[in-house]
């Protein structure tokens, strides 16, 4: 029997008038790998940075390892979940290697200084993440795929039990995507972690999620395993647009008429 | 096995200590009568009842320390706005902590307060400043661009009364208001009190450095990474306005320290705020020092402000060092 990471219950949720969500129930247990899926403007990143803790809800309580959410300090939330963001980073310039090893920050004494295995964390994170020999390159020349999978690699180096995804495959070419989503998958579906990652792509959450929340837009919700919620008649009602399901080299594969 | 990442600035560090104390050594041996090298050491440790002794420790130490003070001020200063506003053009008097000191400073020139109420005048004009800014862009959700888009309205709006009060100030009066305008090291002769801010100022800033990292990477990411991010915005905004009206209140509105010595820094050592922050405190401090032995030097025996001097000086050494670092990204 594998515990909740996270649970999620009676959670409203919305921005100005629009409803994201009005009574959502979530159990995300450990090893287990959630998708959102959802129409543009659905609140997708609002929900997964109300789920982090970013941004406040209306209502209803989150909690990580049955502990509230408001319970913890910042430093504390920061072991337990980590953010992947859609937005770029802007600012001043560092260095790659410099940014991927922010990434141990909440793990840092109160003097704040890295010890040789977090140095060798980051390096690891680094090279699997395919950056090997780019740690010393500024970020502001790095190409948006790159800078995606620097993004990972922080996450990587972060640790926390729980990953929360704002469209990882961003900026990636289709190999990579398929690389870096198989790498979360085996970093974080293992005991005691849990992903949740919102995406664009149904035939990627399809392939790599086994649960999906599918989130209309106006409060209206679905969640449960991938292959009992993706069925042609929920992503043509969440899409509004007409779908047929495909079987590929025996994949399931969605078409979008 | 990855080396700190923070190693490699090590030795900048060496030689920018070096820099400072050879600046310091500069400042003392120049002046009206110039003091060899080899005496400079047994004069400061040893009273002969000389001229020279007196020349160095009633005058030249006192404001060579001075200017050591508050250009270390200025530099951290400037190195906590840029990081707070996420902006390299921030400078210490982005937000108008200048520009209050300067109103009451100047208002208090026009009406005759003695010498001796500029420096507390000028400290409670910035904090008033200071206090209109936070209350003007406090309201609601705290948010960096519009402290930021406010706080140079304020400035803009300080400085239209800057040129009011100069407008209707006796011909007598306007050189005296003029150095303290482009900042003006003469009357600090004080050095304890900017050195103790220095202290302060820099052990704060360097237990801040971790969260400064991660403010540099959004605010977002920060807080994702476990910095309270508002509460760190509210400190830096304090702590960068307090250091600022101190040196300002000290020295007058030194310009150009505060906005080039942090982007000297990063230049040579990119942008972690471990290095920064002292590196930063130092070639603030040596050019300050540096500057003002010109500005009393140069055309002797007149004095020119040093915030002329900073800007003449430090426009051109930008100017280099930034063509050799874009031109080594290519």
């Amino acid at each position: 029997m594998s515990r909740e990471l996270l649970q999620v219950e009676d959670l409203a949720l919305s921005i100005g008038d629009t409803c994201i969500t009005r009574r959502l129930d979530l159990r995300i247990e450990e090893g287990s790998c959630w998708g959102i899926l959802g129409p543009n403007g659905a609140g997708k990143t609002t929900l997964l940075h109300t789920l982090a803790g970013l941004h406040p809800a209306d209502a209803g309580h989150i909690r990580y390892e049955g502990k509230k959410l408001s319970a913890y300090s910042p430093k504390a939330l920061a072991k337990v979940r980590g953010v992947l963001f859609q937005t770029e980073p802007g600012g001043f310039p560092g260095t790659l290697f410099e940014t991927v090893l922010a990434g141990r920050h909440p793990h840092l004494g109160n003097l704040g200084w890295e010890s040789p295995a977090d140095l060798q964390l980051a390096a690891r994170m680094i090279e699997l993440t395919g950056l090997k020999g780019l740690e010393n390159r500024n970020t502001q020349t790095l190409s948006g795929g790159e800078r995606q999978r620097m993004e990972i690699a922080t996450l990587l180096t972060q640790q926390p039990r729980m990953a929360l995804l704002d469209e990882p495959s961003n900026h990636l070419d289709p190999g990579q995507q398929i690389i870096m989503l198989q790498l979360l998958r085996k970093h974080f579906s293992t005991t005691g972690r849990a992903l949740l990652m919102v995406l664009h792509d149904c035939n990627l959450a399809m392939r790599f999620c086994d649960h999906l929340l599918l989130l209309k837009g106006d409060g209206r919700y679905l969640a449960g395993p991938t292959q009992k919620l993706a069925t042609t008649g929920n992503l043509s009602w969440l899409y509004q647009h007409p779908v047929s399901l495909q079987q590929v080299d025996g994949n399931t594969c969605l078409y979008f008429q | 096995m990855p080396r700190h990442p923070l190693r490699q600035s090590l030795p900048l560090l060496f030689l920018l200590m070096l820099l400072a104390v050879g600046s310091l050594g500069v400042s003392l041996m120049i002046g009206s009568i110039s003091i060899p090298a080899a005496d400079l050491w047994r004069l400061l440790w040893h009273d002969d009842g000389s001229v020279q002794y007196r020349i160095i420790h009633e005058l030249r130490l006192p404001r060579t320390l001075s200017a050591f003070g508050v250009g270390g001020v200025l530099a951290l200063a400037g190195v906590l706005m840029q990081a707070l506003l996420r902006n390299p053009l921030a400078d210490p008097y982005i937000l108008g902590v200048s520009g209050g000191a300067a109103v009451a400073v100047l208002g208090a020139m026009l009406v005759g307060l003695p010498l001796a109420w500029h420096a507390p005048m000028a400290f409670a004009g910035a904090v008033a400043s200071i206090a209109l800014l936070f209350t003007l862009a406090h309201h609601g959700n705290w948010n960096t661009s519009r402290l930021l888009l406010t706080g140079v309205v304020l400035a803009a709006g300080w400085s239209a009364l800057i040129s009011f009060v100069l407008s209707l100030s006796p011909p007598m009066q306007l050189p005296g208001m003029l150095f303290w305008l482009m900042g003006d090291l003469g009357d600090a002769l004080a050095p304890t009190l900017p050195l103790a801010i220095l202290l302060i100022g820099l052990l704060v800033s360097l237990w801040l450095s971790p969260a400064l990292n991660l403010a540099l990477l959004g605010s977002e990411r920060a807080a994702a990474l476990g910095v309270q991010i508002r509460h760190l915005h509210i400190f830096i905004y304090v702590l960068a306005s307090l250091l600022t009206a101190a040196a300002v209140s000290i020295a007058g509105a030194i310009g150009f320290i505060g906005l080039i010595a942090p982007h000297m820094l990063r230049l040579l050592a990119g942008s972690d705020h471990r290095i920064l922050v002292p590196g930063a405190v130092l070639i603030g401090a040596s050019l300050l020092v540096l500057a003002d032995t010109a500005a009393r030097t140069l055309i002797a025996p007149m004095q020119l402000p040093v915030g002329v001097l900073t800007a003449l000086f430090g426009v051109p050494v930008f100017l280099l060092l930034l063509h050799k670092s874009y031109g080594e990204q290519k």
